[in-house]
């Protein structure tokens, strides 16, 4: 299970490690698009867009599917909304501790204060 | 007392934000609105850290709390989490610089990062970064994994599995 987990996060990462893969996405966040319409796009072959694909939908950031001859590229942003989520996890975490401390902060700045107070009495 | 001083508004709560900044880092900044050196005092006794570290929303509770803050000390957090058996976390601290910076290893695990928290005074605020270096990317990887399920209910599980399957619960 902790293996399937960081194999799909290390597909996601490397996915988005790569300039034309990340403009795929956002291309494709505007509008569906074939492999052919992709290639055209980027100034990229067939072979070489398909390459990308491939990378973005190992990851599970893209899904595709072919009708007749045409392979329709569409988003699946499913890995990064576990990703994005598991931070937002860690971040409630902390938020929750740093909420505690705030309360701790401000009551040593109170205590500091009346400290004060009585040594210049 | 100042009268006057006791009206002021209580201040908007601070934003917390969490970034995995590479592979190997995560960084969590949040703003204090109190000066460095009080920050850095809730860090440092024992007796303050515990009253923060374990929230009550978090369903944690911390059994015990021995924090040494000088290069070389040790610190040891024991939480318990409802039934099952505690969890231990400890370490050494490598840097101490008063008011400014700690360095802590987590040596629970070979994979486990070293946290640098770092406090930064502006106008009676303190910002404060709490970044961790994991020795690899598959470390930090793994310490997201884990969490996904939510490690103490997810070894609930596996405690009552076992105990259903009628054999005895390994721990490491």
């Amino acid at each position: 299970m902790v293996q399937y987990t960081r194999a799909r996060l290390d597909a996601s990462f490397a996915a988005l490690s790569d300039a034309t893969r990340r403009g795929v996405l956002e291309q494709l966040g505007r509008a569906d698009a074939s492999i052919t319409e992709l290639a055209a796009k980027f100034h990229m072959t067939l072979t070489g867009m398909k390459k990308h694909v491939g990378v973005l939908e190992q990851a599970g950031l893209v899904t595709t599917q072919k009708v007749g001859r045409v392979r329709t590229c569409k988003l699946g942003l499913r890995e990064l909304e576990e990703e994005a989520a598991w931070i937002e996890r860690y971040r409630q975490v902390w938020d929750a501790r740093f909420d505690e401390l705030d309360m701790v902060v401000e009551e040593l700045k109170r205590k500091e204060k009346v400290d004060g107070l009585k040594k210049r009495a | 007392m100042d009268s006057r001083r006791e009206r002021e508004p209580i201040p908007m709560k601070n934003r917390t934000t969490v970034e995995r900044k590479s592979e190997r880092e995560l960084v969590v900044t949040r703003t204090f609105n109190g000066p460095a050196r009080i920050v850095f005092e809730a860090w440092t006794r024992p007796e303050l850290l515990k009253r923060w570290w374990a929230p009550k929303s978090s369903g944690m509770s911390l059994l015990s709390c021995e924090a040494d803050v000088r290069v070389g000390g040790r610190y040891r957090l024991e939480f318990g989490h409802d039934g099952s058996k505690p969890m231990v976390f400890f370490g050494r601290y490598i840097e101490v610089i008063p008011h400014s910076r700690l360095v802590w290893t987590n040596d629970e695990s070979d994979d486990g990062a070293v946290t640098t928290v770092t406090f930064e005074e502006k106008g009676g605020k303190t910002l404060l970064v709490l970044h961790e270096l994991y020795p690899s990317k598959e470390a930090l990887d793994a310490a997201i994994a884990g969490m996904e399920g939510g490690m103490p209910e997810s070894f609930e599980q596996l405690d009552e599995l076992l105990v259903a399957l009628g054999a005895s619960v390994p721990r490491a």
